[in-house]
């Protein structure tokens, strides 16, 4: 039994630790009503740059915009050579990025020991996805244009942007591949297949869903990438298309607009961007809605493709 | 004859049964296809040995003609007047200012943020917060240029009227929105590394989850939160196209963030815009400047990701 003072201590210390805890937890509210809020700061900036750019680029929402190519008045410039631009110099970054990128993802994880040789390449790889963009300009600038004398052209810009995503379809082959079970290789083994069989007819079947996540990922980075497009020496008044791939004589395919100048939707922005002139502003905000949406749908694309894949994995 | 009459009858040890000598062909197939995937893995170590080349191959044309002392020590940088100097630290001052500015904004939030994901959401929450912010990473960056220099800088005008149209403000802050995400999705991985035995220790003696966050998680995340943050710092550096727009493009040796100046990538881009004769030492300045960026974002990352692997290694 406590005597009187001692009570009457234990009384007091009771008080002071409600009221501690009180505090406790109402920092903890506080806190993780800050917490939210700092969530919530980078889909806010995002919500209002969005509406910002549908704001400011409104009046020139409209079918002939696409249709039109620059011109040196705002009100008749258009995103003609810009879009066919970019889906040409894609295509040509799809044909550099995925075949390398895929190969060496199935090297790295299929083939290759675990020696200082895999270890090196290992290294280069996560050491490129950290290179500024601008740094892959530089290279293609120098090597590209002037040392194989590629010039400014299609092709060039699609080998840097390739080049420069490589990282990524390399990454996400390797995971997409590592998920695989061990079980399914061993059971092809065992059946007396040869290496490349299991890979071909195995491994690259189950991880493709994975792979082209990745590659719509990289796709989506590289329509948005300016810098090393402007180191290249892309031209930013472009009044033509590049030569047509499809051609009405014999053989019907030909590859003349590999070699042509070229614009792309991210530099056309940057152009009427720069200009002191408003009403080129207008232009650029709406290329540059054009231009988010475009990256969030193939963005939301590829979450949704690897969520669906997720789920209906049946081993 | 089956294998056995035929091995049986077989004195010589080198012929193979015909059975086996099929796989001869399949084998060299295997050989070929496994050093064709080879290649293509190597094109990563190629990427990174062409990166360093054609910048040390330029560099050295520079520096034949400009002396290290005065590109490290020079104030002034101006290689395209005809009273040319060529000192770098303007352009390292622009590039310091506004990295800086941008990671007063995006270390506390991109922290806190990190905190909460890891300790106070709901899986749900978890679940709808990292795919957006996913898609904030995938805002091409000449887009929030453009929110820099036509919503932003307005919009500080209006506190402080004297700010000129390009400045190093609106561009960090800008920048440091944009690198959140990276902050917060290491730094989260890395909390949700912190082994849940030891959150449980701290919940059993009474603490609240912000106690816990603050003394228990952060400090044993410690190591793989600073490696979010030099990663975050190495992006920074590397960002070309919002200082580009909205930081302005001439140098100037200030560190007052209301100025406006270059970064180097800014004026990468500035000169490549440009029409610069193939060799001169104009366009043999960009590899120079070039050059240094590459260095202090690959020490950057490299140190991050030594870092980081400290921190994998514990548990």
């Amino acid at each position: 039994m406590a005597s009187a003072p001692m009570q009457a201590s234990v009384l007091k210390n009771l008080t002071e630790v409600r009221a501690m805890i009180r505090r406790h937890k109402r920092n903890d509210i506080i806190f993780a009503v800050i917490g939210l809020v700092a969530l919530m700061i980078g889909l806010i900036t995002l919500v209002t740059l969005f509406i910002d750019l549908v704001a400011k680029g409104y009046p020139r929402f409209n079918a002939q915009f696409f249709m039109d190519f620059p011109s040196r008045r705002a009100g008749s410039a258009g995103l003609l050579s810009a879009w066919v631009g970019s889906l040409l110099v894609m295509v040509v970054t799809f044909l550099t990025a995925v075949p390398m990128g895929v190969a060496a993802g199935l090297y790295l994880e299929e083939y290759a020991a675990k020696n200082w040789f895999s270890d090196l390449i290992e290294i280069n790889v996560s050491n490129l996805a950290g290179v500024p963009s601008i740094i892959y300009g530089l290279l293609a600038l120098g090597l590209f244009v002037y040392g194989l004398d590629l010039g400014q052209s299609i092709l060039t810009a699609g080998l840097t942007l390739g080049l420069l995503i490589l990282p990524i379809v390399i990454v996400s082959t390797r995971e997409s591949i590592r998920a695989i079970p061990v079980a399914i290789r061993e059971a092809a083994y065992a059946v007396g297949a040869t290496k490349w069989q299991v890979v071909k007819d195995h491994v690259v079947k189950y991880s493709q869903g994975g792979i082209l996540t990745g590659v719509i990922i990289g796709m989506s980075r590289a329509i948005g990438e300016t810098a090393p497009i402007i180191t290249i020496g892309a031209l930013t008044f472009i009044a033509f298309l590049p030569p047509s791939p499809i051609t009405d004589t014999a053989p019907f395919i030909n590859f003349e607009w590999l070699s042509s100048g070229f614009t792309v939707l991210p530099i056309q922005m940057f152009n009427w961007l720069s200009r002191p002139d408003h009403a080129f502003h207008i232009n650029a905000a709406a290329t540059g809605a054009i231009i988010i949406v475009v990256t969030l749908l193939m963005n939301g694309l590829a979450i949704y493709l690897r969520y669906k894949i997720r789920k209906n994995i049946k081993w | 004859m089956n294998t056995a009459t035929i091995m049986l009858n077989n004195t010589n040890p080198l012929t193979i049964s015909p059975r086996l000598a099929k796989n001869v062909g399949r084998n060299v197939k295997e050989r070929i296809i496994e050093f064709i995937l080879m290649l293509a893995a190597l094109s990563a170590t190629f990427t990174t040995f062409a990166i360093v080349a054609i910048l040390l191959y330029e560099s050295l044309g520079f520096f034949k003609a400009v002396s290290l002392v005065e590109f490290f020590t020079g104030t002034e940088w101006t290689p395209l007047f005809e009273d040319a100097h060529y000192g770098i630290m303007p352009l390292v001052a622009g590039t310091l200012t506004t990295s800086a500015v941008a990671l007063l904004v995006a270390v506390p939030i991109g922290t806190i943020a990190a905190i909460y994901l890891s300790e106070f959401a709901s899986h749900k929450v978890r679940e709808i917060i990292k795919p957006i912010l996913e898609l904030l990473v995938g805002v091409p960056t000449v887009v929030f240029g453009f929110f820099a220099l036509l919503f932003v800088t307005p919009l500080l005008q209006k506190f402080y009227p004297d700010l000129s149209g390009f400045n190093m403000l609106s561009a960090g802050i800008v920048m440091g929105v944009m690198i959140i995400p990276y902050i917060a999705s290491v730094a989260e991985d890395a909390m949700r590394a912190v082994p849940m035995s030891m959150r449980e220790g701290s919940y059993a003696m009474g603490a609240t989850r912000f106690q816990t966050a603050l003394r228990v998680v952060t400090p044993a995340a410690v190591s793989g939160i600073v490696a979010a943050y030099i990663l975050a710092i190495s992006r920074a550096v590397g960002e070309t196209m919002v200082v580009a727009v909205a930081a302005g493009q001439q140098p100037n040796l200030t560190f007052n963030p209301v100025d406006s100046a270059a970064t180097i990538t800014a004026y990468i881009v500035q000169v490549a815009m440009g029409d610069l004769p193939h060799g001169s030492i104009g366009y043999q300045s960009i590899f120079a400047a070039g050059l240094v960026l590459f260095v202090i974002t690959l020490t950057l990352n490299i140190i991050g990701q030594i870092v980081r692997k400290k921190y994998r290694e514990q548990y």
